[in-house]
């Protein structure tokens, strides 16, 4: 659905975006992860068709993003959630999905039931006649996702959906992204700095700081930072038990305290052998635990190098 | 091109218009004021003779012209320096919507109320003008082909020529009141013209309006290009200020 290749965007001597190379399968949820000021808007920006790129190529259902035709064709069919949700303040909640129903060429029919479909969805339709100026931030973002579902798109770009919203309206919004996904076959194109909220809606995420640093599942990622680590915890750590542990020739030891910390590749077969080694050896294990990495882990060690 | 398109861009800054006073208040108190006030200086100089009154006249006649260049500055700036202040181009430019279409829509949305009420104001105008003139003059002034010709063709590009200039500015401004200022100083030309005409200097007939439309024609073309390369959503979305 979505496809980029090398895809770049210049701005004088600054290199905001740099080569991506990547593939958003249809229906599926893609998160795109990175710090502010890493190109995440741009790209977005890119992919909607409301820039233009330096080099490389990128298409959106088919359709090429440098192609004026086809740029209207792209615009039809997605909808956008941008970074400041951009509602007409002087209007109501109703009139401001109105106009966009309509610029969307959506039928008079299908807009009205729409308008009321989301706005109930929202909570917003007893407020469908008050001006959007005085609605709250969190009022305001429900509306925006509102808006860029108006017209059914068949991709939608959210930058930052929950950014400012409470716990609740977060997990509404969490739940309708799902929701969008399992109903009617939404790819999404998820900007956000939120790390839970990508692991618990991707199914595949990028890590980005201009270019492309990683992609892959959530678990395909938290696996690449350092596979698994068991931590046992004995009552002291003896010369007996570390020459004992050092003879099954372990990937990685740290020994902290009385902690030790052992890298294992497949975990239940290993740690058997390894409690059984410090018990022979005299030790007397209190805890055994298993450490897997994090998706926190994964983008802090793409994004700042740190193991 | 789709018009209809325009259209819904046009509507929604109408909606828009109608809730903010300042654009209100500007589009009927300036248009009143000048169609009322301007009769009722020759009313209240009985010395004038009937020349001195033929001169006022024409002069007041092109005071339309300068009404249709400052008439739109305000409601183009609110137009498209609204849009920036709240943030609503990214997502307006995300629907499939061609820049020409967004361009042609804002212009219609400031021009259209703005000619309806210079055309208002100007038939209070020529009813008390002539109500005030007819024992003076011995005859309906107004309207005559000079006012015919400024209405039909001058205060249209006029009005124009202010619209496009305001787009430009709003490039470069985040603010309405500097955006009025900035577009205000260029009607500067216009109180010259008026100048010259009050001091019966230069008079007002077909032949200079047919130079002044033809020059406001010129100055329309060359601004509406370079109005639609700055209203070009690559350089809204990065290089607007």
């Amino acid at each position: 659905m979505i496809v980029t290749k090398n895809l770049t965007r210049k701005f004088g001597d600054l290199t905001a975006v740099d080569g991506i190379t990547l593939e958003v399968k249809d229906g599926e949820i893609f998160g795109f992860l990175g710090p502010n000021g890493a190109g995440k808007t741009t790209t977005m920006r890119m992919l909607c068709c409301l820039i233009s790129k330096t080099s490389g190529e990128a298409q959106i259902a088919g359709y090429d993003i440098d192609d004026p035709e086809d740029s209207l064709k792209i615009r039809k069919i997605i909808g956008l959630l941008p970074e400041n949700v951009g509602l007409y303040n002087d209007l109501s909640a109703y009139d401001n999905l109105d106009f966009y129903g309509k610029l969307y060429e959506c039928p008079e029919t299908q807009r009205k039931e729409n308008i009321r479909h989301f706005l109930e969805l929202m909570d917003l339709w007893d407020k469908r006649k008050v001006n959007v100026g005085s609605f709250s931030k969190g009022m305001k973002q429900k509306l925006a996702i509102a808006r860029a579902l108006i017209h059914d798109p068949q991709i939608l770009f959210l930058d930052e959906p929950t950014a400012n919203l409470d716990p609740e309206a977060a997990k509404k919004v969490r739940d309708f992204i799902l929701q969008l996904k399992k109903e009617k076959n939404t790819t999404i194109f998820l900007n956000t700095h939120n790390l839970d909220e990508a692991q618990r809606v991707c199914d595949k995420i990028g890590i980005f700081n201009t270019h492309l640093l990683a992609s892959g599942t959530p678990e395909e990622l938290e696996e690449s930072v350092w596979g698994e680590k068991t931590i046992i915890q004995v009552e002291t750590v003896s010369e007996g038990i570390i020459e004992a542990l050092n003879k099954l020739s372990l990937l990685n030891m740290v020994v902290d305290n009385n902690k030790i910390t052992i890298d294992v590749s497949n975990g239940e077969e290993e740690n058997p052998i390894i409690v059984n080694a410090i018990i022979e050896a005299g030790g007397k294990v209190q805890y055994v635990n298993r450490l897997s990495p994090t998706l926190e882990d994964a983008y802090l060690k793409f994004v700042r190098g740190l193991d | 091109m789709k018009f209809w398109k325009s259209w819904v861009i046009a509507n929604k800054d109408f909606k828009i218009f109608r809730k903010k006073k300042r654009i209100i208040y500007s589009l009927i108190i300036i248009p009143l004021f000048i169609s009322i006030g301007l009769p009722l200086v020759i009313s209240t100089d009985k010395t004038m003779s009937t020349g001195d009154i033929m001169v006022f006249l024409n002069a007041f006649s092109f005071f339309y012209i300068i009404l249709a260049y400052i008439l739109p500055n305000t409601l183009s700036s609110y137009s498209i320096i609204g849009e920036k202040i709240e943030h609503s181009l990214e997502p307006l430019l995300a629907t499939p919507l061609t820049d020409g279409e967004l361009l042609f829509g804002k212009t219609i949305a400031s021009f259209l109320p703005c000619v309806l009420m210079i055309y208002l104001g100007s038939v209070i105008f020529m009813f008390l003008t002539d109500l005030i003139t007819y024992n003076n003059v011995g005859q309906i002034f107004l309207p005559n082909w000079n006012m015919a010709f400024i209405l039909l063709c001058a205060v249209p590009l006029s009005s124009l020529l202010s619209i496009e200039l305001n787009i430009i500015i709003s490039s470069k401004v985040n603010d309405i009141r500097t955006a009025n200022q900035l577009g205000i100083i260029l009607f500067i030309p216009f109180i010259a013209m008026y100048m010259l005409l009050v001091s019966n200097i230069v008079s007002l007939n077909i032949l200079n309006l047919f130079v002044i439309s033809l020059a406001l024609l010129i100055l329309d073309i060359f601004f509406f290009f370079l109005s639609k390369t700055i209203f070009h959503r690559d350089k809204i979305l990065t290089k607007w200020k």
